[in-house]
């Protein structure tokens, strides 16, 4: 099984070093195939406008079947966008992420769905349980069960 | 001849405290399921692959299936994953990232979207959609859905394509061991969809038990369904029972627990003769208020006349205050005069006396005490219980020796087993009696009950007096004799307790001192 991953991340790979990233999406590091770091901002008029965020992706044996962990950083000075998806431990809330992932999709393709996240957002603000959960969550957001409760923004 | 000499016995006469129950293996589960799909199948003029998606999608409810089925046919079969969306416009590039799907896998070598594989001896493999991948990676996909996940509905791949993988699609992409946790999903599934079977609780048991009677919400006010799949013991983990012969298979079979449960709540055991929303209200009770009460019950009780806190660490159960002097019952708390003759009034809370506590105590206490008397002697008959069976153990080794020393013959010391599984099966009884009590309203019923409950607890304290007497090979048969005797009466309170029981609920006789489910409210105190 883990060659089916690491051969499927070293395509993928070695697709995003040809043809590079879609605007406004960028490598940081993917040195092994466990762990990818991206630069992610909102390009033209948004509430996230000059703001630069740093998306985790991490992989196990079972990737793609099994979708990604992904959540942005929030150490060595990054910060997590302040978004009613994203809590500000990083875990980002999307349903692409959990139930809705398809093996189809691929690091690139979650990259600019969370992209257009941000973009399309009305309002600067935590979930309204930010605390609560930030207080017990898991360090693997995989590991918590969202509740996918509002697909409007 | 006459035809009837080949009839099978008809079965006991049913008692009212039990129900028509039946058990059902996963094949025959498996083909109650078919027996539908074949219905379906008639109807809709559909394959058998079509029907049981259509089936599963609605939860097996057949009435709504062929409702909605008729309004909307192709809606249905969108929804349930048979057919995909018609390509209406309403269909455009919904994700400007996406990549294409495998350039035209026809043309040149297909190129797996999954994996990237593109070994030339790839298979592609597609649902209706004509979203390939290859074999590989819809075996890990199928595999990861119906052993991580527990999913019997394997949608396709592909981001927002909803079609569901057929059975025969699931069969052909995973391995043999793997197909056979699917077919345990989908009765799983069928069982859960269906109020009248529940599924043996017991650990790696696969029988279902059908159940008509208690299938309602409603029913469960009147009855208690305790119901058994029919197995015992606890099976081997895995289906091979590897490193277990067959006789040792046998065995366990013969003499594990019976796999005995509700098939109205959640209580894995007999919890007769009390109905299920009182038996669990009392162990809801149990739970916030044991830790409480059990300090108080071991350390301290007043007195009943003069109120001071005594500790027993001691002695028997005639207290004699040291203050007023006034001579009491540790157990009941009532005026030791009333004992000598009439011990066994000893198992009523004595109502009177504790209206006498409530005028210098607070309420509180009063209502603790009036819940510790219960729980005292619900806790006791559990602790009595397990402690008949080790001596039951000690027994049974000193039979098998004493059939080694004398003449006696195997049947000759079998009475004792019997003995021991009835004094059990009453400490099980009672110990419920006690929960239902606990809730009953006070009255002539309440009374009535108690006047049952003490008499097959008398008849159990005596049989079990009678199992800790001393065996000598020259005793044994006036033993067996008494303990025979004694076996049938208790049997025989057993059953009037739990047939007064059930009819009672029937009738609807019992009345509770709280709100319960299904039954009317309480009438003011």
């Amino acid at each position: 099984m883990a060659s089916i991953a690491s051969r499927r991340l070293a395509k993928e790979l070695s697709e995003i070093k040809s043809e590079g990233c879609p605007v406004g999406i960028n490598l940081v590091k993917a040195d092994d195939f466990a762990t990818w770091w991206f630069t992610i901002e909102v390009m033209g008029e948004s509430l996230y406008e000059a703001e630069v965020h740093t998306l985790q992706f991490r992989f196990d044996a079972q990737y793609p079947i099994s979708s990604p962990a992904v959540q942005f950083v929030v150490t060595e000075g990054r910060e997590s966008p302040v978004h009613p998806h994203v809590y500000s431990n990083g875990h980002i809330c999307a349903s692409i992420l959990g139930n809705e992932w398809s093996p189809v999709l691929s690091v690139i393709a979650v990259c600019v769905t969370l992209q257009s996240m941000l973009a399309s957002c009305k309002k600067k603000e935590r979930p309204p349980d930010n605390d609560r959960y930030v207080r017990n969550a898991p360090e693997n957001p995989k590991k918590t069960q969202f509740e996918y409760h509002d697909d409007t923004v | 001849m006459d035809m009837d000499d080949f009839k099978v016995a008809p079965k006991t006469a049913r008692k009212a405290y039990e129900l028509e129950y039946d058990s059902l293996s996963q094949a025959a589960i498996e083909k109650l399921m078919e027996q539908d799909v074949e219905h379906i199948r008639g109807i809709f003029g559909v394959d058998a692959s079509t029907a049981s998606l259509l089936l599963r999608h609605l939860a097996w409810n057949k009435e709504r299936l062929i409702e909605q089925y008729m309004d909307h046919a192709t809606k249905m079969l969108v929804a349930a994953g048979v057919s995909i969306p018609e390509p209406e416009p309403a269909r455009p590039s919904r994700r400007p990232a996406r990549k294409p799907a495998a350039k035209s896998p026809k043309s040149e070598t297909f190129v797996c979207p999954i994996c990237f594989d593109d070994a030339p001896d790839l298979a592609p493999l597609a649902l209706d959609c004509t979203h390939a991948a290859c074999s590989g990676c819809w075996a890990a996909y199928i595999t990861s859905k119906i052993r991580d996940e527990a999913e019997h509905a394997c949608r396709c791949m592909a981001e927002g394509c909803a079609l569901v993988a057929p059975d025969a699609f699931v069969r052909a992409a995973v391995d043999p061991e793997t197909y056979v946790r699917f077919q345990g999903l989908l009765v799983r599934h069928f069982v859960a969809c269906t109020p009248a079977l529940k599924f043996c609780p017991y650990p790696a048991c696969t029988n279902t038990v059908a159940c008509p009677a208690a299938a309602s919400k409603a029913s469960l006010a009147s009855v208690v369904p305790i119901v058994s799949c029919g197995a015992r013991g606890i099976a081997a983990p895995s289906p091979s029972s590897a490193g277990m012969s067959q006789s040792q298979e046998l065995a366990r079979q013969a003499t594990g627990k019976e796999h005995k449960f509700c098939f109205g709540c959640i209580i894995d055991s007999d919890h007769r003769p009390v109905v299920c929303g009182v038996a669990l209200l009392w162990l809801k009770k149990c739970r916030d208020d044991s830790e409480t009460a059990n300090w108080i019950k071991s350390n301290t009780k007043e007195c009943g006349k003069c109120m001071s806190t005594i500790e027993k660490n001691g002695g028997c159960n005639h207290m004699t205050c040291k203050k007023c002097k006034h001579e009491f019952c540790w157990v009941c708390m009532g005026p030791w005069s009333e004992h000598g003759t009439a011990w066994y009034s000893c198992n009523r809370y004595d109502e009177k006396g504790g209206v006498d506590a409530r005028d210098s105590q607070s309420k509180s206490r009063a209502s603790l005490e009036r819940y510790l008397h219960y729980y005292n002697r619900w806790a006791n008959h559990e602790q009595s219980a397990k402690l008949a069976l080790d001596l039951f153990a000690k027994t049974e080794k000193k039979m098998e020796e004493m059939q080694v020393t004398s003449a006696l013959t195997w049947i000759e010391v079998q009475f004792m087993k019997k003995a021991v599984e009835e004094v059990d099966k009453c400490r099980m009884t009672l110990k419920w009696t006690y929960a239902m009590a606990y809730y009953l309203a006070k009255g002539n019923q309440k009374d009535l009950f108690e006047d049952n409950q003490r008499d097959l607890e008398r008849a159990v304290e005596d049989l079990s007096e009678l199992l800790e007497s001393p065996i000598e090979p020259e005793n044994i048969p006036t033993l067996r004799q008494k303990v025979t005797d004694k076996t049938v009466y208790v049997q025989k309170r057993n059953t009037i307790v739990l047939e007064d029981t059930a009819d009672g609920f029937l009738e609807g006789r019992w009345k509770w001192n709280v709100p319960v489910d299904g039954f009317d409210q309480p009438e003011n105190e």
